[in-house]
C-alpha cells in the first residue's frame, strides 16, 4: 500500500451540479492538505451520478465518496491517505439494501452501464487537452487526416449503423454523404447543443466534461463534408459548457488540431460558439440556422433539408452532440466493433438522463434494446420511499408516457414510436403514485404552447386549445367530450405541423389518453385525482381522533387556516386553506397510525 | 451610456447575423435591452427598430427592462416538476413579495421561470445569478434568502 501513496490522485468532479454542491471549496481544502503529501488532486467532469455529489474519487484505488462536504476532508486526508482506511462512512450506499458500497467499480449504478461516450467523464480533466490526448484523444482526427479518405470515413459511418442521437434517429452516415456530394465550395457544420428539453442534461455534461471529444467529431465530420467553418449552437443557461468549450477550442488551436493547415495536412477547419438566447424551437434545425443567422428561431418549410442548402444557403451539416462524440470513437475501434452493440436496428448506446421519482437520479449510458426495468430499477435503484410506479416519460415534452407493462419495452428506436414515445434527446422522467398524470399531461402541453414559435396554426392554436381543455379537467370542470376532442386535435396537430416540435406535441397527452384513460375520467365523471395533486378536487382535513394536538401544522400553515389549543384536536378553515400541502408532510403521526391530515376528495359541487 | 453602446458595437461587424451577439453583449453590460440601445443598434446593422424588437422579443433570454441586483430563475423542468418545483416557486415569491416577470421595489431581487437549468439530478432547484440551489424544499428557499439579507453583499457579475 504505501507505494501507491504518493502516486494517487484524487479526483474532484466539477460538473454543474458538484458545483453547486460546492465541490470547489472542497478542492481547495483538499489541496491544501494533499500538497504536503505529494498527492496531486484534479478537477473533473461529470460523472453522471448527480445525485450522490460532490462526489471525490481517490485513484489508484477505485474509492469512491458521495456527498462529501467541506468538514469531510480532514477525515479523507489523516484516515485514507495518510493511514490507508477509506472513510466508510462517505461510501455511496445503496438505497435497496442499504449496504455502503466502497469502489466505483462494484456499484449498481455504473456496474450495468456501457459507458462509451461518456467513457473520459469523470476521469479527465476537461480544462486540460493534454489529459485527452493521453487516452488517444486526436487519434482518431490524424487517422482521418492521413490514412483515409472521405469516402472511406463515410463508409465506415455507415457500416456502423450510427443514428442521430438527437432524436429523430435518420442515418448519420446518410446525411455526411448527402451533405459531401452537396455543391458548393463553402459549407458548414453544425453541432446542436441546444439542449432545451426539461429534464435531460446528457449533452450538457459531455460538454462540460469532455468537450475535446465532441471537437474531435466535428473535425473529423468537416473533413469529411469538406467544411471549412464549425459553429457549436449552445444554450445560453449551460455557463460552464460554454466555458469549457472555450478553453478547449483555445488549446487546441493551440495545438494545431484547429485552424489553418491542421496538423500539417493543408486542412482548414475553425469553430466557433454561438450562444442561443432560450427558445426550446431552435433544437430545431432549420429554426436554429435562422436563429444563428440573426433571426427569429422559426423553422423552415422543408425541403430543401439543411444538407443542401443551409446556413446562408449553403450546404450544412448539423448533428448533435452525442453523435459528433461517437464518430472518434467509430474511427478508432472500427465500424464493426459499433456494429455489435445495440440491437438489430439501433447500434450503439443511449445516453440518458434519468430524473424524477427515482433513487438513483443521473447520467447512465446502456446498449441500445437495454429495457426500461433494467435502467429504472437495476441502473436507477427503483422508487424511493416505498412508493408505486406511475409512468415514465421518455423524450421529453415531445414524448410519450409509457405505463408499468412498458417496463419490459427495449429502448430503441422503433420500439418507442411503436408504443407512441420517442427516443428523443434522451431524457427520462419516472413518475410515482403521487404524480397526476392529466396534470403532467397539461404540463407538458403548457411548455409547448408557450414555446411554439406560432408560424403555423395547427401548432400555434391547436396546442393551446389543448392546453386549455386539459387545464379545465384539472379544475374538475371536464366533460365526455373533451377527451374525444384531446385525440382530435392531437391527431390534426400531428399530421398538419410544419416542424417536428408541432409534430410531436400531442404525444404526451395522446400516450396518456391511451394508457391512462381512467384517470382522465376519474377527473371528469368522479371529480377526483387520485394522486391528490389537483388542487380543486382536493380537500385537507384532520382525523380528529389521530390528532395529538402537537401544534407543528398550526406552526408551518402559512396562511393561519389551521387553529387549535395545544393537545386539543385542530381545526382547518378552508376558506383559508390554499392546499399547499405543508401540514400534510409535517405531520408526525404519518408513520405511527396513519396521517392525523388526510388529503380527500371534495364532494361533487351540484 | 450612449459611448459604452458604441465600445460594444464596435466588437462586431455590420451584419443581420451578428445582432443576437450584440443583443446578448448589450444585455450582459447594462442587464437589459433598452430603447436607446435599440435605437443605436438598429443604425449600426442598418435594420430596422421593429426587426430588432421582433428578434428580441422572440428569445426568452432577452429583457427590456432593468432587472434587480440578483436575478433568481426558477427552474420549471420535468424532474422539478415532479419533485414540487410548484411549491418552491410559490416559496420564492411569498419571500420576495413579487411573481415571475417582476423586480422587488428595492431592485434587489427579479424573478423569472426558466424551461431547465440541466441540474434535474438536483431537483428541484432555482438558480441565484450563476449559482444554482439544488434539492430545495420550503424550508430550503427560505434559508437561502434569510441568509443573503445578512450577508449583504454578494457577486452580481458573474
Amino acid at each position: 500500500m504505501t507505494q501507491t501513496e504518493n502516486t494517487r490522485t484524487i479526483l474532484i468532479c466539477h460538473g454543474t451540479g458538484c458545483v453547486s454542491s460546492k465541490s470547489p471549496e472542497i478542492r481547495t481544502a483538499l489541496e491544501k492538505e494533499t500538497q504536503r503529501l505529494g498527492i496531486t488532486t484534479k478537477l473533473t467532469g461529470c460523472h453522471g451520478f448527480c445525485q450522490q455529489g460532490p462526489i471525490v474519487i481517490v485513484e489508484p484505488d477505485g474509492v469512491f465518496y458521495t456527498r462529501v462536504g467541506v468538514e469531510d476532508v480532514t477525515d479523507i486526508v489523516n484516515s485514507h491517505l495518510q493511514n490507508n482506511k477509506p472513510v466508510g462512512r462517505l461510501f455511496y450506499q445503496d438505497p435497496t439494501t442499504g449496504k455502503r458500497i466502497q469502489h466505483y467499480r462494484d456499484i449498481p449504478f455504473y456496474k450495468m452501464q456501457q459507458r462509451l461516450i461518456l467513457r473520459n467523464c469523470g476521469h479527465i480533466n476537461p480544462e486540460e487537452i493534454d489529459d485527452y490526448l493521453a487516452v488517444g484523444g486526436y487519434e482518431a482526427l490524424k487517422k482521418v487526416l492521413f490514412e483515409m479518405t472521405p469516402e472511406k470515413v463515410i463508409e465506415n459511418i455507415n457500416i456502423s449503423g450510427l443514428r442521430g442521437r438527437g432524436g429523430a434517429g435518420f442515418p448519420t452516415g446518410r446525411k455526411w454523404e448527402i451533405c459531401s456530394k452537396a455543391s458548393g465550395e463553402e459549407k458548414y457544420i453544425i453541432c446542436n447543443a441546444d439542449e432545451g428539453d426539461p429534464g435531460a442534461f446528457m449533452d450538457r455534461s459531455i460538454l462540460e466534461a469532455d468537450p475535446h471529444s465532441v471537437l474531435e467529431g466535428m473535425s473529423i465530420a468537416a473533413h469529411t463534408v469538406g467544411a471549412k467553418k464549425g459553429f457549436i449552437y449552445v444554450r445560453a443557461e449551460y455557463p460552464l459548457a460554454v466555458k469549457r468549450l472555450e478553453i478547449a477550442i483555445a488549446q487546441a488551436r493551440k495545438k494545431g488540431f484547429l485552424g489553418k493547415d491542421i496538423l500539417g495536412s493543408g486542412f482548414d477547419f475553425d469553430i466557433e460558439i454561438f450562444e442561443g438566447a432560450g427558445a426550446f424551437v431552435c433544437g430545431e434545425e432549420t429554426a436554429l440556422i435562422e436563429s444563428i443567422e440573426g433571426r427569429r428561431g422559426m423553422p423552415r418549410h422543408r425541403p430543401p433539408f439543411p444538407v443542401q442548402s443551409g446556413l446562408w444557403g449553403k450546404p450544412t451539416l448539423i448533428n448533435n452532440v452525442k453523435t459528433l462524440a461517437y464518430t472518434p470513437l467509430i474511427i478508432v475501434r472500427g465500424a464493426d466493433w459499433f456494429s455489435d452493440i445495440g440491437t438489430e436496428r439501433s447500434k450503439g448506446t443511449a445516453v440518458f438522463s434519468i430524473t424524477g421519482k427515482v433513487a438513483n437520479c443521473g447520467l447512465v449510458e446502456v446498449p441500445m434494446g437495454t429495457t426500461l426495468h433494467e435502467i429504472i430499477y437495476g441502473i436507477g435503484g427503483g422508487i424511493p420511499n416505498r412508493k408505486k410506479f406511475k409512468a415514465v416519460q421518455t423524450g421529453g415534452p415531445s414524448g410519450g408516457c409509457l405505463s408499468e407493462e412498458f417496463l419490459g419495452l427495449p429502448v430503441d428506436y422503433e420500439s418507442l414510436t411503436s408504443a407512441g414515445s420517442i427516443m428523443g434527446s434522451g431524457g427520462l422522467v419516472v413518475m410515482d403514485e403521487d404524480t397526476c398524470i392529466v396534470d403532467v399531461a397539461k404540463y407538458f402541453l403548457d411548455f409547448t404552447q408557450k414555446e411554439s414559435c406560432g408560424k403555423c396554426v395547427p401548432c400555434r392554436v391547436g396546442t393551446r386549445l389543448m392546453f386549455e381543455i386539459l387545464d379545465r379537467i384539472t379544475h374538475g370542470e371536464g366533460t365526455a367530450e373533451d377527451l374525444l376532442a384531446l385525440r382530435t386535435l392531437g391527431d390534426t396537430i400531428k399530421k398538419g405541423a410544419l416542424c417536428g416540435l408541432g409534430q410531436t406535441a400531442p404525444n404526451p397527452v395522446l400516450t396518456t389518453l391511451r394508457y391512462f384513460s381512467n384517470e382522465y375520467l376519474e377527473h371528469i365523471k368522479e371529480y377526483r385525482c387520485r394522486a391528490s395533486v389537483c388542487k380543486d378536487l382536493i380537500e385537507f382535513k384532520v382525523i380528529r381522533e389521530k390528532c395529538t394536538g402537537c401544534q407543528s401544522c398550526v406552526r408551518i400553515c402559512p396562511t393561519g387556516a389551521i387553529t387549535g389549543p395545544r393537545s386539543k384536536p385542530h381545526n382547518i378553515d378552508a376558506s383559508k386553506c390554499i392546499k399547499c400541502r405543508s401540514c400534510y408532510e409535517i405531520c408526525r403521526f404519518d408513520a405511527i397510525a396513519g396521517n392525523a391530515i388526510v388529503i380527500r376528495t371534495v364532494e361533487k359541487k351540484s | 451610456m450612449p459611448e459604452k453602446i458604441e465600445s460594444i458595437l464596435q466588437k462586431y461587424s455590420r451584419g443581420q447575423d451578428e445582432l443576437i451577439p450584440i443583443l446578448q453583449g448589450v444585455q450582459k453590460e447594462f442587464g437589459y435591452i433598452s430603447l436607446e440601445s435599440v435605437k443605436k443598434i438598429s443604425r449600426y446593422l442598418r435594420i430596422t427598430e421593429n426587426q430588432i424588437y421582433g428578434v428580441s422579443s422572440f428569445y426568452a433570454q432577452f429583457r427590456f427592462t432593468s432587472p434587480g441586483r440578483h436575478l433568481i430563475k426558477a427552474c420549471r423542468g420535468t424532474a422539478c416538476h415532479v419533485r414540487g418545483a410548484q411549491r418552491i416557486l410559490e416559496e420564492v415569491k411569498k419571500q420576495l413579495g413579487i411573481t415571475e416577470g417582476e423586480t422587488t421595489p428595492d431592485l434587489e431581487y427579479s424573478l423569472e421561470t426558466v424551461a431547465c437549468i440541466g441540474c434535474c439530478a438536483l431537483a428541484p432547484c432555482i438558480m441565484i445569478n450563476e449559482e444554482v440551489h439544488g434539492r430545495l424544499s420550503d424550508k430550503g428557499v427560505a434559508n437561502i434568502f434569510s441568509k443573503k439579507g445578512t450577508e449583504g453583499e454578494s457577486d452580481d457579475t458573474n
